[in-house]
């Protein structure tokens, strides 16, 4: 094991910080390399340690792993937030997918133009409103545990976690119908290494600000 | 399997009667017109019933009858050497062609009675007891069920690494048919330039590097299953794309014939031909309001 895992990405939320929530959950400390100018970018880029020109990348037990659902997984598997056996493996993944979708659209909602927000910021409101969260509603509903599978924590309740509270700084009332979903929330918040990560001075990153946006366009452009 | 049953909170359904749009599907269109001689379902035979116990067993595909997302599941299926029983969604608007149109908002009522889209989309594939929707968790079921994810975690994360690299750029060919066509003869540029700037040199240098028939662990794996669907969807749309990668080309023709696989590829397979204009017609028919 080569020390501590360390993460190659911008001084900010986007694909990152699903991996950040679920390290700081899984009680591991990492390091972070930010990129912030236009020669750190080119740098990276050129000495060979992204396998597709991309970031996120996590340098972890001597492997660079890019694309988040992979060093998710192995993330996850590493440290036994991805069920017993392939059936709940299965479903894990099924509800991770459903989070990740619509996460995807918390992701990329700042960098929207004004005029198309309002659309975006509807659009996620009803797909949480009317598709995921009813689903997931159900699930936890349905037996009644305090996780989503198995009856023990997973990646799949840490991300939904994640993504309530994402959804929640848009919508602050987005959760109020669906109480399993509060307590959900709640049990994760109050496990110490999440209680942790939501505290001032973690490494958890601030909402994506009109700031950031623009500086980061200057980077690429 | 009763557990997970419970936990998506749905119960196992009666198995469907065997080919031919199912009873239930039918009769709720029954309203305006009689259905053909085609399309009419009646009571099972003997026959029929043993049918349909074979067929409970075998994983059931919902999806249009075209590529889409359920391709690359079709593709793993078929490298595993796995039966499936595919029932189509467009069967019922064939027999429709006759009767005539079904309402939009139908259709969901009709497919999703009983909750069996945990988000309301598809792909869903019924497998081993459990209703898996999302491409990634079903693809992940299978290669884990049939060894194509590698023998351990450094491996699994290879295979994992390489499959979404590939999906990125299978994405591009997925949401091709749908863009305007002005867009769509750009779109074929961009697809060609990330296949040949970012991709396939990974994969190339991968193969050069170790020398293998596979990408990882010299044995088939998911991550050679979806690089070869994409790099035949590619070849489709851009015949020469693999000019610059002599591995690639050699790696190609080896998976190509691996049995399984070379029945996949030969006329009369669940293969789907590529999209055409009914293709992007009928899923705007049925999932576009």
């Amino acid at each position: 094991m080569a020390g501590k895992p360390k993460l190659h990405y911008f001084n900010g939320r986007g694909r990152m910080e699903s991996i950040r929530w679920l390290l700081a959950a899984a009680g591991v400390e990492f390091e972070e390399k930010f990129i912030e100018t236009r020669e750190d970018w080119d740098r990276i880029r050129k000495d060979g340690s992204l396998m597709y020109q991309q970031v996120p990348m996590v340098e972890i037990d001597g492997m660079k792993l890019v694309q988040t659902r992979a060093i998710i997984n192995y993330i996850a598997n590493k440290h036994n937030l991805y069920g017993k056996d392939m059936k709940e493996r299965a479903l894990i993944d099924m509800y991770v997918e459903g989070v990740a979708d619509l996460n995807e659209m918390t992701i990329v909602f700042p960098v929207h133009p004004p005029g198309v927000k309002e659309t975006k910021l509807s659009e996620i409101k009803d797909k949480a409103k009317n598709r995921y969260f009813p689903a997931f509603e159900k699930v936890l509903k349905s037996h009644g545990q305090d996780y989503l599978v198995g009856n023990k924590l997973s990646k799949a309740d840490i991300l939904l976690v994640e993504l309530l509270y994402n959804v929640e700084e848009l919508d602050p009332s987005a959760i109020a119908s669906f109480p399993q979903l509060q307590a959900l929330k709640t049990r994760i918040s109050n496990l110490p290494t999440v209680k942790k990560f939501l505290q001032p001075g973690s490494q958890r990153k601030p909402p994506t600000d009109e700031k950031t946006i623009e500086e980061a366009k200057k980077m690429f452009m | 399997m009763l557990n997970i049953a419970v936990s998506i909170g749905e119960i196992l359904p009666e198995p469907r009667p065997p080919p031919g749009p199912p009873a239930a599907l039918w009769s709720r269109r029954a309203a305006d017109s009689s259905p053909s001689a085609l399309c009419s379902s009646g009571a099972p035979s003997g026959l029929q019933k043993a049918w349909k116990a074979i067929m409970t067993e075998r994983p059931k595909l919902h999806y249009p009858n075209a590529r889409g997302r359920m391709e690359s599941v079709r593709w793993v299926l078929a490298a595993a050497g796995v039966e499936a029983y595919l029932p189509l969604m467009h069967e019922p608007l064939q027999c429709r062609a006759v009767a005539g149109p079904l309402p939009m908002t139908d259709w969901w009522k009709v497919s999703d009675t009983g909750n069996h889209l945990l988000f309301q989309q598809v792909p869903m594939v019924e497998i081993d007891g459990m209703k898996l929707v999302q491409t990634r968790s079903i693809l992940h079921y299978i290669a884990e069920k049939h060894q194509l994810f590698g023998k351990d975690l450094k491996e699994r994360t290879l295979i994992d690494m390489y499959v979404e690299g590939t999906l990125d750029l299978l994405e591009l060919l997925i949401m091709h048919p749908f863009l305007k066509p002005d867009d769509q003869q750009r779109e074929v540029v961009n697809m060609a330039q990330k296949a040949i700037i970012r991709y396939f040199p990974v994969f190339e240098k991968i193969l050069r590097g170790h020398g293998q028939s596979f990408l990882v662990g010299n044995q088939l794996s998911l991550a050679d299953v979806i690089l070869l669907q994409t790099i035949l969807a590619l070849e489709e749309k851009i015949p020469n794309i693999l000019s610059a990668f002599p591995f690639l080309q050699e790696y190609t023709v080896k998976i190509s014939n691996i049995p399984t696989i070379k029945r996949f590829l030969e006329p009369g397979s669940k293969k789907k031909p590529p999209p055409d204009e009914i293709y992007v017609r009928t899923v705007y028919s049925i999932f576009m309001p």
